[in-house]
């Protein structure tokens, strides 16, 4: 086949892909992110009895506080970048790109949507359609760790120090829980995609938090305290090591830790939404019933697709701000552990539960056969 | 094995914690020795608020010493007024009218209040929980709003005098209390449910910050954290000033001795302060609140218009100072943190000789090092809470 001689098949497909990889960095860095910062204000106000963020003002309009945003990135433009004397000036400024990355590369395989059928063209709504989408998600995940202990050793401060160590050996333990747990997923489903793991939740009673409850919960802890948020937060822990690892970061490197952990959020939400939480599909409803409400003749299947497609992308981040608000909820609520706590918790509890997890999955699965 | 641990780097990391820090806000230093995460060693460095408060003293009038102890324990400016006052009077030898002995007591209650308020606020935000935080400093705010009503001021209060009082609580004091009781009330329960049965918080309560009862009399320990370790002094009944023997009261006391005990002890003192400001206002009697005596406290300013006797009275107060007799006196109160003591030595003039404070964390601190040798870093945070090192006080 000639390399130069593009089929159109090629460049629609090309065209898709972009536009894919468009709409999820729309959605994570232009969307969540910034306004995850305006949201993590407000709820927390809410919770706590306070007005939250409603300084900010362009010509006396605050837009509940919207303009927070605007001002957050002006701030952290115009702040002076700082690197300590002593520190590795490479890596201190390589790491927080490390630890963004990750946070947005994750969602290369993370379907949003299902696969649906636009004049004569498969759209599947997912970036990269990977037959081990779940092992890219967790080897994409545990190169973030680089990013937070690369930032503590670089800063030559102790207690940056002190807090990526506290991340290494934190991060380490919860990626073998959320391994394991993970295992119990793929037993009941048989599929690493993570398109197929979604597609099969179809049936509300086939949703993974059905199958697997111990396992959703043991999932959501472990990737909560890979976010490192409360009660998971003792790398930054701000009373104990004024703020962990980026201490000694300013400007818009602190923005790129700060925006790597909202992201992971988002990230985190996506992928317990699809993994237990049915995906894109809505309880009750199958795929086939919304089309054929939309199926009027004057439309055209394919009109009854998209909007199909619409309503179930929109599903499906309506779950994931569900999973967002929980996340908040339990940070502004719980105090944090203490680090040998947090060990323990994850290798005497949630390692073993794990364990016997898969064993009883593996069980129900023979005596169901 | 052996190999690997010779060729480890393992030196001990020395830390410098404060006083730029989250936790010491300024006003304390810990010079720490880390292996890894455990303190090998610390070191207590305190003295970044010290002001000179005895020295100021030294260079006013009697009277002119309330706005200094205000500054002392800045969460409960009026308990300090309080000492100071008792301390003055026993100097005179004047016994105050029972009108103002049960105002003293709600205004003290009140203050240990929110004292205890702020304190377990700053303990819950120091864990990471700061919706718990928020919540107690709306009801200190509250308090604050009562005390506002009192006296005009919220932080640095500066109420009492000697012999009495700036001014009477206002005619709807009671009602206004008795308004905000079940505001209180629901968010002490909100708290209550945040903290004392919340698994993480008590992990990271239970067992930190434990010492032995001969250390903790030896260091001088009063107050909740002594009464949290079951040793059940507390200057309001072991020795009565005020109206203190005629409340129905209980002192709350601990076992173990740990952060937790010393927090739950907290937490029931603001109940039976609570029970006392009840009681208080229902038995408070009608009268003066000043003692009738124009050289001991100031008269009106319209009998220092209208009349002689109190014209030169107020002149003498005013220029010269009221003159207790020589001699000296210590008066401990029972102030939030501990016994609050203030020993005072007059030479007949009008200004105070010594005035000494002995200040309730100032001895706790000093056991910091002892509590947290061996433990970890992330112990610290919970014990130094608890301990409540006020720089202000701890520093004069």
């Amino acid at each position: 086949m000639d390399l130069f001689s593009f089929t159109d098949e090629f460049l629609i497909d090309l065209g898709l892909t972009l536009l894919k990889i468009g709409f999820i960095l729309a959605v994570t860095v232009g969307f969540f992110a910034p306004v995850l910062t305006w949201v993590e204000r407000k709820q927390s106000a809410i919770m706590q009895d306070r007005i939250g963020a409603n300084r900010a003002d362009i010509m006396g309009f605050t837009a509940l506080g919207l303009f927070h945003i605007i001002a957050d990135a002006l701030k952290m433009f115009a702040k002076e970048d700082f690197i300590p004397q002593g520190a590795n000036r490479l890596l201190h400024t390589l790491s927080p790109i490390i630890a963004l990355v990750p946070a947005l590369l994750t969602f290369a395989v993370v379907p949003f949507g299902g696969k649906y059928e636009l004049w004569g063209h498969q759209v599947n709504l997912v970036i990269s359609d990977l037959d081990v989408g779940l092992l890219f998600v967790f080897a994409i995940a545990s190169l973030a760790t680089y990013g937070y202990v690369v930032a503590g050793w670089s800063s030559n401060n102790n207690w940056s120090l002190l807090g990526s160590m506290r991340t290494a050996s934190q991060m380490i333990s919860y990626e073998v829980t959320m391994g394991l747990t993970i295992i119990g997923v793929l037993m009941v489903y048989g599929t690493m995609q993570l398109d197929e793991i979604g597609a099969a939740q179809e049936n509300f009673w086939r949703w993974g938090i059905f199958l697997q409850p111990v396992g959703f919960l043991m999932f959501l802890t472990a990737s909560i305290a890979e976010n490192k948020r409360i009660p998971f937060d003792n790398p930054e822990a701000e009373s104990e090591l004024v703020a962990g690892y980026f201490t000694e970061y300013s400007g818009l490197k602190f923005g790129m830790f700060f925006m790597a952990e909202f992201i992971e959020m988002v990230t985190i939400g996506a992928i317990v939404t699809i993994l237990f939480f049915g995906g894109w599909h809505i309880p009750f409803i199958e795929t086939q019933d919304i089309i054929d409400t939309f199926n009027f003749s004057w439309l055209g299947p394919s009109i009854a697709n998209l909007i199909t497609m619409g309503i179930q992308v929109g599903v499906f981040f309506a779950k994931v701000c569900f999973f967002i608000f929980i996340q908040m909820t339990i940070r502004w609520t719980l105090p944090r552990f203490r680090y040998d706590q947090i060990m323990k918790l994850g290798w005497k509890i949630l390692l073993p539960l794990s364990l016997v997890n898969i064993v009883v999955t593996g069980i129900v699965i023979m005596l169901l056969k | 094995m052996s190999d690997l641990s010779e060729n480890l780097h393992s030196d001990y990391m020395t830390l410098n914690m404060g006083p730029s820090h989250p936790a010491t806000h300024g006003t304390v230093k810990f010079l720490l020795t880390l292996d890894g995460e455990t303190v090998i060693d610390m070191v207590v460095d305190i003295g970044y608020l010290h002001r000179g408060f005895e020295k100021m003293c030294e260079s006013v009038t009697w009277t002119n010493v309330f706005p200094y102890t205000d500054r002392l324990n800045y969460c409960s400016a009026i308990m300090n007024n309080i000492g100071y006052a008792e301390a003055v009077e026993k100097l005179l030898g004047i016994e105050t009218t029972e009108r103002c002995k049960y105002i003293r007591v709600v205004v003290n209650e009140l203050s240990r209040i929110s004292d205890h308020y702020t304190n377990i606020a700053a303990a819950a935000l120091e864990l990471g929980a700061l919706t718990a935080f928020i919540y107690f400093v709306e009801t200190r705010e509250i308090v604050w709003d009562l005390l506002e009503m009192v006296c005009g001021a919220r932080l640095t209060s500066n109420y009492i005098r000697v012999g009495g009082l700036m001014c009477d609580i206002p005619d709807n004091f009671n009602e206004e209390l008795e308004a905000r009781y079940p505001k209180l009330d629901s968010l002490y329960d909100d708290v209550d449910k945040l903290l004392t049965k919340n698994r993480i918080f008590l992990d990271r309560m239970r067992d930190t910050g434990v010492l032995s009862t001969e250390s903790m009399l030896s260091y001088g320990f009063t107050g909740p954290c002594l009464r949290a370790s079951g040793i059940d002094y507390d200057v309001r009944k072991a020795h009565p000033y005020l109206v203190y023997d005629k409340l129905d009261w209980d002192v709350p006391i601990g076992t173990v001795g740990d952060n937790f005990d010393r927090y739950l002890v907290r937490m029931e003192e603001i109940k039976q302060s609570f029970k006392m400001i009840k009681q208080a206002m229902k038995d408070m009697p009608d009268g003066p609140i000043n003692v009738d005596n124009p050289y001991m406290r100031q008269p009106s300013k319209q009998d220092v218009y209208s009349r002689m006797e109190e014209m030169i009275a107020h002149f003498k107060i005013t220029i010269e100072g009221l003159k207790p007799p020589v001699g000296e006196v210590y008066m401990p109160t029972e102030a939030a943190n501990g016994e609050l003591g203030f020993y005072l030595v007059s030479d007949g003039g009008g200004k105070p000789y010594k005035c000494r404070v002995r200040p309730p964390c100032f001895s706790m601190t000093a056991a910091m090092e002892e509590i947290c040798k061996g433990s970890m870093l992330a112990d610290i945070i919970p014990t130094f809470d608890m301990i409540n090192m006020i720089g202000g006080e701890s520093d004069r």
